[in-house]
């Protein structure tokens, strides 16, 4: 019987939605895939600030924290 | 995996503009000393005055304040209570983070409560006064400088301070120069220098991206309200933010020229008024004949026509 392979995903979640992106891309690639600009927000992974010129791992998940206010 | 620059673990920002990674530690350093050098640089304040910050709940705020704190600076806080709910109690989440900030760290915060003081919160100022049809967010500016203004001055402060960010400075100087409002423009920096009933109006944290604060205040474990203002969905400053970013994501450090460029400009007398070769644009002032405020035209100032305004409305109603 032969195992479940690992996933070669990550996720990127903002404000509550969850968005599934290839593994291997560096995060800031990955959130303009999704069409955010990547300096408007900051990755956070584990509780910990990743730079985002990091590469996805499988299985990664990030949280974008937005930055912008104002008003 | 990048490194931090100065000890080579690994870093938890990247500046592009700067070509600079840093560790939490090397950040959490990095921006209390770029903090420390923009007050020199720009003569901001010193240790011997006394300096009030405006706090919203907001994450810069809260960081120029933690700051300043920590850099042993005479800084007392100021919180605005405006009034607004918006359905997620916005101003009574961003007050509960205020006070919890100041008392973690036994700092003293002033609250000034709008409704309580006026009898109206900003919404309903907006609400009532035709300054504020549509969008209350002129209102609420009106009302936090008059406001500020008035506790730095009852108080004897030196010195105002707000946690105006360089995304913050840009916005205002790239929607200023889309109209060419020089009026404006000549009179933005990273200080306001006192005039007769102002006080000095300083921003320590005017060379950091906004994305610098908001890494500042997590890693730092500071608590603040994360939600947006309800009124400020839509708002033009967010618009020109986002589009400005997106220029800075293909042209790295192009805000920070933009504005640094700017001041340079400004300083070298490429900003005078053309009636007047040898002097700055200069605004003259009188004094509100009701509150006693400052104000650029003779008679009451806005704030105080707002409140005639509103109080007529009221009346009315």
């Amino acid at each position: 019987m032969s195992e479940t392979p690992a996933p070669k995903t990550a996720t990127l979640k903002l404000r509550g939605k969850a968005y599934t992106v290839p593994a291997g891309l560096r995060i800031r690639e990955a959130m303009q895939r999704l069409g955010l600009t990547p300096e408007s927000y900051l990755p956070v992974r584990d509780g910990e600030l990743v730079p985002d010129d990091e590469r996805l791992k499988a299985g990664d998940v990030i949280r974008l924290v937005a930055v912008i206010s104002g008003g | 995996m990048r490194k931090c620059k100065k000890c080579g673990a690994p870093a938890v920002m990247y500046m592009r503009q700067h070509r600079l990674g840093l560790c939490k530690a090397h950040y959490l350093e990095w921006f209390v000393a770029q903090t420390e050098r923009s007050i020199r640089r720009y003569r901001m304040f010193t240790r011997d005055e006394k300096v009030l910050v405006a706090v919203s709940g907001g994450k810069d705020s809260l960081a120029v304040w933690d700051v300043l704190w920590r850099l042993g600076y005479q800084a007392d806080g100021l919180y605005i209570a405006l009034g607004i709910d918006g359905g997620i109690g916005y101003s009574a989440e961003s007050q509960r983070l205020s006070q919890a900030f100041a008392a973690e760290r036994g700092l003293t915060l002033h609250i000034v409560d709008i409704p309580g003081e006026y009898g109206l919160g900003v919404p309903e100022l907006a609400r009532r006064s035709r300054r504020g049809k549509g969008k209350p967010c002129a209102v609420c500016g009106l009302v936090k400088r008059h406001e500020m203004n008035r506790i730095a001055h009852d108080m004897g402060y030196d010195v105002l301070v707000t946690g105006h960010n360089l995304d913050d400075e840009v916005a205002v100087l790239f929607g200023n120069v889309l109209q060419w409002q020089m009026g404006y423009i000549v009179r933005q920096g990273p200080v306001l220098p006192a005039e007769p009933g102002f006080a000095r109006k300083a921003k320590p944290l005017v060379r950091f991206y906004e994305r610098e604060t908001a890494a500042y205040a997590l890693l730092r474990g500071i608590e603040y309200i994360y939600d947006e203002c309800p009124f400020a969905q839509g708002a033009k400053s967010i618009y020109y933010k986002e589009l400005l970013n997106r220029l800075e994501a293909e042209r790295p450090g192009a805000k920070l020229q933009f504005y640094v460029n700017f001041l340079k400009a400004k300083e070298e007398g490429w900003f005078r008024d053309p009636r007047q070769a040898d002097a700055p644009v200069q605004v003259v002032l009188h004094r509100c004949e009701s509150c006693g405020q400052p104000t650029t035209a003779p008679g009451k100032c806005a704030f105080c026509r707002l409140m005639d305004q509103v109080g007529a409305a009221s009346a009315s109603a």
